[in-house]
């Protein structure tokens, strides 16, 4: 490797970690991302300084190929609604799975990885790149909608994951041993090579099998787990093609992703193991308990509006995913500076898995113009909730049920950290009906007629009504 | 061999600095950081010019040019969709008030 080229790779380096240290805070995050570009711009630059080829075809190809992809890349992007950003970082982050595991292909085609420490590294980079591209593949269908929605579970599920599994490992074994593994059972048609490719499709699999039972309440923390993975796959690519941008960056992407993946479950109440190995929302759930008709305190916008503008000095609003898909953010927004311009203080309370990724209610709100400094975590708001007059809940149900802290019943939402809002004086939900939420827990916050007014209507509509209700009262 | 323990320094310290980087980071900034650190594995990339450039045969010339292909999405879909996200965190004071019809 030439010395400039590697030089070139340590500053692309030093511009990740930059990168990510100044996206720990919203004030520096965009320039982070600038910052980590402009790393990936170096680290691109100092490798074609290394290509040792005058070959004009071979020029055209890699400038066509990275034109293709970063077209595609950059309008799919560009048009992506930012509703739909879930599933477009599980696209992007599957194709550069798909990526990796096809150069460390190559290599062994090649016949390029001969050490045994490229033998090994290569075989976990094209089982790794493989499960990271098919398992994101079918993460954002389910989130896209378009197929394996909810969880998908058949006979002997873990059985079928584990036979594949061992054969995963004894196909790398028959590669790693050059063939001598299945020479020595008596099947040497079974080249390494062959080997390979079956290796290849097994791992698809094993990534489709892997993520298909787990339901869309926790497929954030997949993504971000697989995110995690290829990462891990580029570093260990790196130790195939002996090169260091490969080695530091994936291996930064490898260790934060385990981090931040780690972080979100936690935010979630969900443990890692649980949410890979029980395939979760197939307990518990969707069975229906009893059509005992309870008593709710149906409202109008009016009296929300009334409610409003005459008794309460201080609202917090609480948004969920209903928002979203209601579109109805800008309305909120209407509704806080009318609230606003009555002198009221209006904060927001985002649970961390408000929307469908941690943070992704934030984005969603700043896109609708909300300031950030009125944006709350739940340990920040939860204390206000004791002094508030009004909770306005949208669309969300799970992230405010206090069934979650109920110890006697075993609920899929058990030991969540919730948002405390039966704290406050009133609590108002405006819903479209009394249907419990993703996860399917009924919450005893609605029957509680002293304190809950129930606005049933969709979102956005409810909105409108309530900041026109609010300007009239 | 040296070498090999080189990269293995390399790599054991590159883990640990990925480990401390992230321990204090706002919920808000989750997906954004996901985002952006997803768009650094596009460093992958790298990994896919070389094939196309060392390749001599046409079976990885394809499979190569189809790893172009796919690096340069993750890397250029990845920091352009984390700008996106971004430019929508404003400061309170430059707020630009905006209204849908």
């Amino acid at each position: 490797m030439q010395v400039a080229t590697f030089l070139a790779y340590l500053v692309a380096a030093v511009l990740f970690v930059v990168g990510i240290r100044r996206l720990r805070k919203p004030e520096t995050a965009r320039s982070g991302n600038t910052i980590a570009a402009f790393g990936m711009l170096i680290a691109l630059a100092a490798t074609f300084l290394v290509i040792d080829t005058n070959a004009t075809s071979v020029w055209l190809l890699i400038g066509g190929g990275v034109l293709l992809g970063g077209v595609v890349g950059a309008v799919s992007a560009q048009r992506v609604p930012m509703t739909g950003m879930p599933q477009m970082v599980a696209a992007f982050n599957g194709v550069g799975g798909g990526c990796i595991a096809l150069v460390a292909l190559s290599e062994f085609y090649q016949g390029r990885a001969e050490t045994w420490v490229a033998a090994s590294a290569g075989l976990l980079t094209i089982i790794i790149g493989s499960v990271s591209f098919a398992g994101s593949i079918v993460a954002f269908s389910k989130l896209q909608e378009i197929a394996f929605t909810g969880s998908v579970a058949f006979p002997l599920q873990q059985v079928v994951n584990a036979l594949i599994f061992l054969g995963v490992l004894l196909l790398s074994a028959n590669v790693f041993l050059d063939g001598a593994l299945a020479e020595a059972v008596g099947i040497p048609f079974l080249s390494p090579l062959i080997s390979l490719y079956i290796l290849l499709a097994a791992s698809l699999l094993l990534g489709v099998l892997f993520v298909i039972p787990i339901g869309g309440a926790d497929m954030p923390i997949v993504i971000s787990l697989l995110n995690a993975f290829t990462g891990l796959a580029a570093a260990a690519s790196g130790f195939v093609l002996e090169n260091y941008a490969l080695l530091i960056a994936g291996t930064l992407v490898g260790a934060s992703g385990t981090i931040l993946t780690r972080q979100m479950s936690s935010a979630l109440g969900r443990p890692l193991g649980k949410i890979i190995f029980a395939g979760i929302a197939a307990t518990g759930g969707k069975q229906e308990e009893d059509d005992e008709e309870r008593e709710v305190n149906d409202v109008s916008a009016e009296d929300v509006g009334s409610y409003l503008k005459e008794e309460a000095n201080k609202i917090v609003i609480v948004p969920g995913y209903g928002l979203a898909v209601a579109q109805a953010q800008s309305p909120m927004y209407e509704l806080m500076e009318t609230l606003e311009s009555d002198g009221k203080e209006v904060l927001f309370g985002i649970h961390p898995v408000a929307g469908r990724m941690p943070g992704h209610m934030n984005v969603l709100l700043t896109e609708a113009g909300v300031p950030y400094a009125k944006l709350y975590d739940l340990e920040d708001i939860n204390p206000e909730f004791e002094e508030t007059d009004a909770v306005i809940i949208v669309g969300a149900n799970d992230v405010v049920n206090p069934a979650a802290n109920d110890e006697e019943k075993d609920s899929p939402i058990s030991g969540m950290p919730i948002l405390e809002v039966e704290n406050a004086k009133r609590v108002i939900f405006i819903k479209r009906s009394l249907s419990p939420g993703f996860a399917g827990v009924d919450n005893p916050l609605f029957y509680d007629t002293d304190k809950t007014m129930m606005l049933f209507t969709d979102a956005k509509q409810g909105l409108q009504e309530v900041t026109e209700a609010v300007k009239n009262a | 061999m040296q070498e090999l323990l080189v990269q293995l320094a390399v790599f054991i310290i590159a883990a640990f600095l990925g480990f401390e980087l992230i321990s204090r980071v706002p919920n808000m900034l989750h997906t954004p950081l996901m985002s952006a650190t997803n768009a650094i594995h596009g460093i992958v990339l790298v990994g896919a010019i070389i094939v196309v450039a060392t390749a001599n045969d046409a079976f990885t010339i394809a499979v190569g040019f189809i790893a172009v292909v796919l690096g340069a999405m993750n890397v250029v879909g990845g920091f352009w969709v984390t700008n996106r996200m971004l430019g929508m965190f404003r400061p309170p004071k430059t707020r630009v008030k905006k209204r849908k019809g």
